[in-house]
């Protein structure tokens, strides 16, 4: 891993890859210059339990890149104990490309087209029960709704991550009450064949 | 099962075998139960959903010995259940057995603490050790500034965990929940599920029948109901902090 300060190499595989990194590193420098480290604590501060996934060394490598476009500037700053470490600092490209990324209303799109299609090709196919294949699914979903719901009960009172953990929540249910939508449809189905 | 076999394995809480339930004749016939097997873990908690009439309320109150199968055997702990005569049955949900019910059954004319000491009065302790019980199973859900109150004083999710208090008043072997919140608004709800949680998390064995996802994901299992018959079983205690970023849209 190149040029980044202070990282230990090994974490650098492992975990996932954040989306939105690039834009959300950006907006975390909007206010003032700051470094490495800083910036990926304040990221699993957001993220609360579910930063444990991240990929460590994302955020460094991502700085990289963002120094390379132009989109922020480093400078090299000595410490007297530990290693020097670079201080960022966004550009006036940076800028931009933060209000532009803020103003953006575009939103994560729920995929229900896809499932939906999946339960009338296996109907009309006869390959499977679609009845079957929502049960299935329902248990997948109520899995990840367990996982979400105990990590947000174990977050104190008022923890931002807490908010995130919420969303998951609230939006695992909202499938959950579809796929009774669908079971109720293709058990209905099956009765009038 | 023989008496032998206790002895050599940790005898599951609740099992089933070949359970079955009917009601009506001839044409009328509605098989409510077909043919259920389950298992639940001493320690575990297991949450049956499914659309109602699906029979998961009609297994519940076969469980708990509050209506017997047409066939099939009921195990508590080792102990066949459903051929009990009626006292003996009496006496068993008194003293092993804590229900829940989505209407509270509270008795209206007592207060918080005297419900809750209600069922070990009625299993024979003396009133000191089962008011000193009673308070603490208060301060557990809650309610401590409560205990003095009618239930017509309290809000629905307060109904509902003085009941909880209540069903575990005799450390019961088993505790059964019917649709907990089934009565409750979204806030009460939640009161109800991080104290379901923690009942989870202090290893009280407890199945809970429900339409709420949330409240269903509180337990350790799944099992989906369709027809009388279990049609998916799924582990809820699987989940990964990466599958929890996917979900939450983190990955790239």
């Amino acid at each position: 891993m190149p040029e980044a300060v202070g990282v230990p190499i090994k974490e650098a595989s492992q975990g996932y890859q954040l989306r939105v990194v690039q834009e959300v590193l950006l907006a975390l420098l909007a206010k003032e210059p700051s470094h490495g480290y800083e910036l990926r604590a304040r990221l699993q501060l957001a993220l609360g339990p579910l930063a444990e996934a991240l990929n460590a060394g994302q955020v460094y490598v991502t700085l990289n890149r963002l120094e390379k476009a132009g989109l922020v500037t480093s400078e090299r700053v000595g410490q007297t104990v530990r290693p020097d470490r670079k201080v960022y600092e966004l550009t006036a490209t940076g800028r931009a490309r933060v209000l532009e990324w803020l103003e953006d209303t575009s939103w994560p799109k729920p995929a229900p087209a896809e499932f939906h299609l999946k339960l009338v090709a296996a109907a009309a196919a006869g390959l499977g029960d679609p009845v079957r294949l929502v049960d299935a699914q329902r248990s997948e979903l109520l899995a990840g709704l367990a996982a979400a719901q105990r990590a947000a009960l174990a977050e104190p009172d008022g923890s931002v991550a807490g908010l995130l953990l919420e969303g998951v929540v609230l939006r695992l249910q909202a499938d959950l009450r579809w796929l009774e939508a669908c079971a109720r449809y293709w058990n209905a189905t099956k009765g009038r064949s | 099962m023989s008496a032998n076999a206790s002895l050599s394995y940790v005898q599951p809480a609740l099992r089933t075998h070949g359970l079955e339930k009917e009601y009506g004749h001839g044409a009328g016939l509605v098989r409510a139960l077909d043919a259920v097997e389950l298992e639940v873990a001493s320690g575990e908690t297991l949450a049956v959903m499914g659309p109602s009439g699906c029979g998961k309320s009609t297994l519940l109150h076969l469980l708990g010995g509050l209506e017997r199968p047409s066939a099939g055997e009921v195990w508590l702990a080792g102990r066949r259940i459903d051929q009990l005569s009626e006292r003996a049955l009496a006496r068993l949900r008194r003293h092993a057995i804590g229900f829940v019910f989505q209407a509270f059954h509270l008795m209206d004319e007592l207060t918080a603490v005297e419900n809750v000491e209600l069922p070990a009065l009625l299993a024979g302790r003396s009133p000191h050790p089962a008011r000193r019980r009673a308070l603490e199973l208060l301060e557990r859900v809650g309610l401590t500034d409560r205990a003095e109150h009618l239930p017509s004083a309290l809000s629905g999710g307060e109904r509902q965990r003085v009941a909880i208090a209540r069903a575990l008043s005799n450390e019961p072997l088993v505790v059964l929940a019917d649709e907990p919140t089934g009565n409750l608004d979204s806030a009460a709800t939640l009161d109800v599920l991080r104290l379901l949680d923690s009942l989870r998390a202090t290893g009280q064995t407890l199945l809970i029948v429900t339409h709420d996802a949330r409240i269903a994901a509180t337990a350790d299992r799944l099992i989906s109901m369709r027809d009388g018959t279990f049609v998916e079983q799924t582990r809820l205690t699987r989940g990964t902090t990466r599958q929890l970023g996917e979900l939450a849209g983190l990955e790239g």
